[in-house]
This record gives structure tokens, C-alpha cells and sequence, in this order.
């Protein structure tokens, strides 16, 4: 599916490319088919592509590279066939410990929802979020698909230090803190698991187009996780996914 | 190797920064004033990723195990070798156990120290560049011990340059239309241009923040991407020039994007100083 797409330039060295202003999942595997494309083509001196919601950001080596001919290029390039394969997306199993211990804000969201606070793990826990995009911190993923009913504003003041893998909820979103961060979501777990290491050829095991669904552990088997991704014997829990 | 004796007051160690891995959500980094960093590892003969010691405000002391040469360039912090004054923007000769200190600035804000063959930090995704979370150390500290890269490179003796003062002193920015321009009404872009702008008390690696805001409607964008040197608005108006260590995407609408050069000439100012923007056609 073609859309009407925009390219505008942004700075001396980079184009941008803008989809339709929607989250969408067609929108998104558009974008991804397009980065694809991009850097399997054979466009010469981009140093970067980086995509976003409805987004892909071109960065050049040079700056005053030729625009016109340029954003031609990338035009007949979207028009090529695709290669992009979706099922090369993965879903991932991500454990996570709603215990009071880190749920810090899990009662008072239960009070302000009127309802307990196993109905809003199970209404976490039973989601399958799509990642859209990584922005924000190293390795924090922008995930898709929150329950309508567990969207929470934001704590009018941030805190200014959020543990590292906790999981919260902020208006319409759901994400994990990849590393201790100052933070204004709501939180209501934390997860053993770690979104990233810099040391690692590829830092963050998710990408755009996977999906990610948390399961509850206990306390316990937290620890137990914990300690076996602090030793780096750990294995993700994933499936390919299919259409 | 060069050991800190006292770091003054913000140091890092910097290179170019880092490329292709965004969309990992890690920052660029790299020197915030890239033009003073090259020219004082060109005035070496070093690689244009040689890794150096960026100074911020107030200078270091420093002392050499070893026989070296330096160049510093950017802001004028009033360096001494030993006892002596020594000049910037030229190469300069270190013997072992030579002490370099430095002190408050005099012009700019961002004092930048190249040593022959570069600084042998550790690199991380292709970058020696500090940034917490990515290497083991986001800033300098007394003790650290930098250890040098050795060097081959044939050194022009004595090599200098004169850097115009225009890049301490212009209060011209030189910007671009960013992705959002076209949201603001014609009343916004003539204030926008108008306006004589004083940088905040909040300006860092990160980003700056301007004190005068401009009053807009506009709406959020969905999160898109954003780079060093884009200006965003924000819904109270206020101005965010987003600089070499900030985050790879936003939400706010970013209205302009500064020239590289502008970049450059931006991370010689501080809290106080005042600039106007200059509207360059793409």
C-alpha cells in the first residue's frame, strides 16, 4: 500500500520522510518496508536512518548534498518492490513482578480506577504491545496497544529517580525505564530483564515491528531471573511472528 | 598518560561522537563545539577522530607522564604550563612531569585539549565520547589516569593559527526551517526573527533553554525524530535548542534547525548571553 508521503530537509544533511500524522500498524510496517528499502538500496554517503511512529530521518556525509536529486532518489525507490519481511519480527515474553515492593504507584492508580489491583496487572499482563519506535533513553521502546482503561496522567511532579526496569504507565503509554532516569510515569512493576547494553553489538533485542507481552512473576522468581541476567546466562523468551 | 589533578568544573572526554546507532535510542555526543575540536587535532596532525578533553567554564589542572605536544583551542581559560602562560590555537611541546592548569574563562564557554596520537579512553559503539549509561565514566575526575594513543603522525613544528573572534562574539544563529515552521502563524515567525534571545540558566550538554518564550497554539506532534541543533516549542513557548548529547526523538514541534556552524558558535555562549536567529533559504 502506497501513501501520500512528505519529504522535507531538515537541516544541511538529512531529509525527512512523514507518513500520514496517525498511529497505525500499517503506517508503521510502511515506514519499516521503507527503511529497508533504504538501506539495502544502492543511495550512496547516508551515514543514518532512523525511523519513528510515521517517521524516517535521512542524515547524508556531507552537508549540502544535492536535496532535489536526492529526495527523486528515494522516491522511485519507494515505489520498488518491497523486500521487507515481516516475519523477521519477534514476539517477546518479558516477566515482571508487580509486587508492592516495586509497584509504587499501583494502589493509588487502583483507587483513582475503582477497581483492584489484580484486575490492572491482569489488564497489563494479557496485552501485546507493538513497538514502534526507540527514543527517549537508550534502549526505551515506544509500545502500542494499552488498554484503554489503564490510561493514567502523568504524576504532576516527575521523580527524579526511576529504578532501572521499572515498568509504569504514563497518559496512553506503557514502557519499561531501561536505566535508572528521572521520570513522571506511573509505576507499577519492574522487570529483571535488561533493554539494554551498550556493550553488546546490538544493544537493544527489540526493534520496530515486534511485540512484546509481560507476564507476572513472583518476587522469588524475580531474584531467580535476576541473577541469571546479571551472569549473562539468561534466555529471552521469543517467537517468530507470522502474519 | 596524562593524570587529573583536579578536573575544574565540567570535563569529558569527546570525539566526533556517534553515528548509525540512533535507533537504539543512543545520543550523538561528540564535542559540542566540533569546529575548535578538529582544528586543534588538524593543528597536531591528528585523526579527525582523535578523542580530546572538553572544559566547560573552568578549566583543569593536568599533569604529563610523559613527553608529548598539545594544542588548545576554543575558550580562552588562561592556561599555564609550569608557570608560564602558553597561547592557544598552536601546537605546543610537553615535556614529563610538565603541569598544564587552566582557569576561568576569559571568551567562550568550551575549552577544548588535543594531545598528539589522541586520548585512549574507552570506546564504545565507535566512540570514546562520555555519556552515562554508555561508558563506564560520563565525566572527568581527579586521579583518572587518560592514557595516550602513540603516535606516528609527522608533526608540523610550531603550527598555528588565528581563530576569529566573530565565532566567540557573533549574536547571529543561523538557522534552518525545521519540519514544524510552517505551523506558526505569521505574527510567530515575525516575533520569532525579532526577538533578541537570552540563554537560561538551563544550558547543558543536553540541550539550552531560552528565557523569552513565544506564545503559540500549536498542537504535539506524534514522536518523531529529532537531532543536535533542532529548536523545539514547547506548549508554554518556550524554546529548547536541543544539543550534542540529546535524546533521538521528541514531541514537541521543531520549528527550525541551526546550521552546523551555529551549532558550534552556540556552545561558546552561556547563561546570559544573547543572540537573534538569521533565517537561511534551503
Amino acid at each position: 500500500m502506497a501513501f501520500n508521503l512528505k519529504y522535507k530537509p531538515y537541516g544541511e544533511r538529512s531529509i525527512l520522510i512523514e507518513w500520514p500524522s496517525i498511529v497505525d500498524e500499517k503506517v508503521l510496517f510502511d515506514v519499516l518496508s521503507f527503511k529497508e528499502k533504504i538501506r539495502n538500496s544502492t543511495i550512496e554517503l547516508i551515514i543514518n536512518v532512523n525511523t519513528a511512529y510515521n517517521s524516517i530521518l535521512i542524515t547524508y556525509k556531507f552537508l549540502n548534498f544535492n536535496l532535489n536529486k536526492s529526495i527523486n532518489k528515494l522516491k522511485d525507490l519507494y515505489l520498488q518492490k518491497e523486500t521487507y519481511n515481516k516475519s523477521a519480527c519477534k514476539q517477546w515474553r518479558i516477566p515482571v513482578c508487580y509486587d508492592d515492593f516495586f509497584a509504587i504507584d499501583l494502589d493509588d492508580m487502583a483507587s483513582a480506577k475503582n477497581c483492584s489491583k489484580e484486575a490492572i496487572i491482569k489488564r497489563h499482563s494479557q496485552m501485546s504491545y507493538t513497538v514502534y519506535c526507540v527514543g527517549f533513553l537508550p534502549g526505551f521502546l515506544y509500545l502500542g496497544g494499552l488498554d484503554g482503561t489503564l490510561f493514567t496522567p502523568r504524576k504532576a511532579t516527575p521523580r527524579l529517580k526511576v529504578e532501572k526496569g521499572a515498568i509504569a504507565i504514563g497518559g496512553k503509554q506503557t514502557g519499561v525505564y531501561p536505566m535508572e532516569s528521572p521520570g513522571g510515569w506511573n509505576i507499577i512493576g519492574n522487570t529483571p530483564i535488561s533493554f539494554f547494553d551498550a556493550s553488546k553489538s546490538t544493544p537493544c533485542f527489540a526493534k520496530p515491528g515486534d511485540r512484546i507481552t509481560f507476564y507476572a512473576v513472583s518476587l522469588k522468581t524475580y531474584y531467580n531471573t535476576k541473577a541469571l541476567v546479571d551472569a549473562g546466562v539468561y534466555q529471552m523468551e521469543s517467537e517468530v511472528l507470522h502474519d | 598518560m596524562i593524570k587529573v589533578i583536579t578536573p575544574g568544573f565540567y570535563a569529558t572526554i569527546q570525539d566526533l561522537g556517534r553515528f548509525g546507532c540512533q535507533h537504539f535510542g543512543v545520543p550523538h555526543s561528540g564535542a559540542m563545539d566540533a569546529y575548535s575540536a578538529s582544528l586543534a587535532n588538524r593543528l597536531l596532525g591528528n585523526n579527525k577522530e582523535a578523542a580530546l578533553i572538553e572544559m566547560t567554564m573552568t578549566g583543569a589542572k593536568l599533569e604529563f607522564n610523559c613527553s608529548t605536544s598539545i594544542c588548545i583551542t576554543g575558550a580562552d581559560m588562561l592556561p599555564q604550563l609550569n608557570v608560564a602562560k602558553i597561547p592557544l590555537n598552536k601546537s605546543i611541546a610537553i615535556q614529563t612531569g610538565d603541569i598544564l592548569s587552566f582557569g576561568k574563562t576569559s571568551m567562550g564557554f568550551r575549552c577544548y585539549l588535543a594531545v598528539s596520537g589522541g586520548i585512549n579512553s574507552e570506546k564504545v559503539m565507535n566512540s570514546r565520547s562520555m555519556y552515562k549509561n554508555i561508558t563506564k565514566h560520563h565525566v572527568l575526575a581527579k586521579n583518572d589516569i587518560l592514557p595516550i594513543i602513540e603516535s606516528s603522525a609527522i608533526k608540523a613544528k610550531n603550527a598555528s593559527v588565528k581563530v576569529n573572534k566573530a565565532h566567540f562574539l557573533s549574536e547571529t544563529i543561523e538557522v534552518y526551517k525545521g519540519p514544524e515552521f510552517y505551523m506558526l502563524s505569521k505574527a510567530e515567525r515575525h516575533e520569532l526573527f525579532a526577538t533578541k534571545f537570552v540563554i537560561s540558566k538551563d544550558n547543558n550538554r543536553m540541550a539550552y533553554q531560552l528565557e523569552q518564550t513565544l506564545a503559540n497554539n500549536l498542537d504535539a506532534i506524534i514522536t518523531s525524530l529529532v537531532m543536535p541543533g533542532t529548536v523545539q516549542l514547547t506548549p508554554s513557548g518556550k524554546l529548547i535548542i536541543l544539543m550534542r548529547d540529546c535524546q533521538t526523538t521528541g514531541g514537541y514541534p521543531r520549528i527550525l534547525q541551526l546550521k552546523e556552524s551555529a551549532i558550534h558558535v552556540l556552545a561558546q555562549k552561556y547563561t546570559g548571553h544573547s543572540f537573534s536567529f538569521k533565517l537561511l533559504d534551503y
